[in-house]
């Protein structure tokens, strides 16, 4: 186990060594900064010294190369524009973005199970097809459509809930978050109910999957044998087989939510680093959006593994091996 | 007072193309402490029986008529709540693939422990203790450090033996096992019929053994019943039925057993198959493909007997003893 993690790890350097080169080309491809950042009518002289101060003007090599031995002693490189450290920057706007896509999760999953078990259990229902139809709509209207349809119904028809921003904060240990404020909460359930829709989808189809798989077998009928009550077969019997290919999946997918909370911090004005990502790719801010990429791959590799672990724990059948 | 009287019994499927008569009119009786073999080709309706027996026939499935008396008392139209108390505290079942009757994600010891804990109201530890002793029973070696094994950490033939163990958590009067050593190989067969059998006698429980091997039946069980098309056939003391069989259809499955033959002598398949659940031909069920079948046998045959021999058959085989 331990050497498995290890391995992992040290895998996943290979993983970050590589995104950093394709990222620095990519950035370098899209344009040069200094002729978005440096003002149109600034003077040949101005212009060249900014370049020299930014370092632009050496070879790309040699700029990264710069970059990546200041990135092993934990310097990113300051932001062009808002000449503070990238990684800064960052990690003061990642708490807003984590808690959102946390948030999401759980409600995908709060959710998403007890009503992929219901629709699972009286399949071909009345209530199975409304769920059903409900999640075809998760999955194929547009984040961004189910985002302003929400700002319409709960804030703009209903009054009930804030169009955006993040409203009260609270510190605890030096991270500052909305859960703990009325306010802040009232400002979170619309952004992370939009960012959970398609996960929401995804949770009841693979429950439903699950439970119309696991239902037949004969485990479940020796277990009826054995006098159980139904309510123990579903919430024991069923439902531990079906959190292997729902952790496994939602775990998975919660990089994806990371990187659409983009779409989501956009529409509602979330203070979180998918719209810090926004604005420094307009501004070609190559630091910050290094570092952001650097940051997103380095949480998929962690939730990963994490995901890995908790699949080793749910199913005895699979022992994380050393070897291999 | 018998055990079990099952008396008419009909359970049907109703499906979109017709309704399925998977038990059509099954009589039989078990006594305490005796064992049933119920043999006869796939389909003929043995597992629906038991699932009858138990009240757990999925839908379509329902029983739809006729009586099952466990202990004197009906239990057709019990309610759910009442059948339940009944599984796996008086009544328990047991299953032909041992690697399919174990929920792979809970462990040996979290399936006994609901197990006890479904019908008796014990602490853990008891509930733990009470495993262990049914495990040692069935012949499962240092049971304490199994316990908290996995499935997947068993072998086939272990893995019946758990599931056994299961079964007898509560001492049942009456056990239905639905062909639980087809799926294992000869030796660890024999080894499980060997346990079976001495609970059986030393609890004074009852069992119905499910098989279409006659050989398993022939040396476990007292009794037999043949079924053929959701109907028994044949049924008598074991000894009487394999010795001197009377239906052609019994008479058949013994000439298509290798072990009856001597050497060189071609084995006899009964010809056709059986008939399709929802086309059987009016009459004898078996007509079509019995080498003895006259224009008689297009009439419903009754029950015949002699002693505790019984067949329904218009052309009797052999020559019919008690
Ligand atoms: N779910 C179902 N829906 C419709 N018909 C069914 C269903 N289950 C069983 N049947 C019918 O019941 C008949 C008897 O099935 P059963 O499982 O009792 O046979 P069996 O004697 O146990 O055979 P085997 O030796 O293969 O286990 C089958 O022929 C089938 O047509
Ligand atoms: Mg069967």
């Amino acid at each position: 186990m331990t050497v498995f993690i290890l391995r992992r790890l040290l895998q996943s350097a290979g993983v970050l060594l590589a995104t950093s080169v394709i990222v620095f080309l990519g950035v370098y491809a899209i344009g040069n900064p200094a002729d978005i950042l440096i003002a149109a009518d600034a003077t040949q002289l101005e212009r060249q010294s900014a370049i020299v101060a930014l370092g632009l003007d050496r070879p790309l090599i040699e700029q990264y190369w710069i970059f990546l031995s200041n990135a092993l002693r934990g310097d990113f490189g300051r932001s062009f524009v808002f000449n503070q450290p990238a990684i800064s920057l960052i990690l003061a706007r990642l708490p807003a973005t984590l808690e959102l896509a946390l948030v999401a999760l759980i409600i995908a999953l709060v959710v998403g199970i007890p009503l992929g078990l219901v629709s699972g259990l009286k399949p071909n229902t009345l209530v199975d097809e409304t769920i059903m139809t409900g999640s075809i709509l998760g999955f194929s209207l547009p984040n961004f459509w189910q985002g302003m349809m929400l700002i319409m119904i709960f804030s703009v028809w209903l009054g009930w809930l804030p169009a955006g921003g993040r409203g009260d904060t609270a510190q605890v240990l030096g991270i500052t978050t909305s859960l703990l404020s009325w306010d802040g909460l009232t400002h979170l359930i619309l952004p992370a109910t939009n960012l959970a829709l398609f996960n929401l989808a995804l949770v009841i189809r693979l429950t439903r999957t699950g439970v119309r798989e696991i239902m037949p077998l004969d485990f479940i009928k020796f277990a009826r044998a054995k006098g159980l009550t139904e309510r123990r077969i579903v919430l024991v019997h069923v439902l531990k087989n079906i959190m292997i290919p729902v952790v496994t999946v939602v775990g998975m997918e919660f990089g994806s939510i990371i990187a659409f909370a983009v779409v989501t911090e956009t529409i509602f004005s979330w203070p979180g680093i998918g719209k810090l990502l926004i604005d420094s790719i307009m501004l070609l801010d190559r630091p910050v959006v290094v570092s952001y990429l650097l940051v997103v791959v380095f949480m998929f590799v962690i939730i990963n593994l994490l995901v890995d672990i908790a699949y080793s724990l749910l199913d005895p059948r699979i022992r994380l091996r050393d070897t291999q | 007072m018998s055990t079990i009287v099952i008396d008419n019994l009909q359970t049907h499927f109703e499906t979109p193309a017709g309704v399925i008569r998977a038990v059509d009119g099954v009589s039989f009786s078990v006594e305490r402490g005796e064992i049933l073999g119920l043999v006869g080709e796939s389909g003929s309706g043995k597992s629906i029986t038991g699932f009858s027996i138990i009240g757990l026939v999925d839908p379509p499935g329902r029983v739809a008529g006729g009586r099952i008396l466990f202990q004197g008392e009906d239990l057709v139209g019990r309610s759910e709540s009442e059948m339940r108390a009944l599984r796996g505290k008086k009544i328990a079942m047991i299953f032909q693939d041992p690697m399919m009757t174990l929920n792979p994600v809970l462990s040996i010891e979290t399936q006994m422990v609901e197990a006890v804990r479904a019908h008796d109201n014990v602490p853990k530890l008891e509930a733990r203790r009470r495993a262990v002793e049914a495990l040692g029973l069935v012949g499962i070696p240092s049971p304490d450090e199994r316990l908290s094994a996995y499935p997947h950490q068993f072998s086939g033939g272990m893995r019946q033996r758990v599931a056994i163990a299961i079964a007898l958590l509560h001492r049942p009067d009456l056990i239905i096992a639905d062909e639980p050593t087809t799926a294992l190989d000869v030796t660890i067969q024999s080894q499980i019929l060997f346990e079976i059998q001495k609970v059986s006698r030393d609890f004074g429980m009852s069992l119905i053994w499910i098989s279409h091997d006659l050989g398993v039946v022939a040396g476990l069980a007292h009794n037999i019943a043949v079924m053929y098309a959701g109907r028994i056939v044949e049924a008598g003391p074991v000894d009487t039925v394999l010795d001197h069989p009377v239906h052609p259809y019994t008479v058949g499955l013994l000439r298509s057993i290798p072990a009856n033959l001597r050497r060189g002598e071609a084995l006899e398949a009964i010809p056709g198959m059986a008939p399709s659940p929802l086309r059987r031909p009016s009459g004898c069920p078996f007509r079509l493909r019995c080498f003895a079948a006259t224009a008689t046998c297009e009439t419903e045959p009754v029950d015949a007997r002699i002693g505790e021999h019984s067949w329904r058959c218009f052309h009797p085989q052999n020559e019919a003893r008690p």
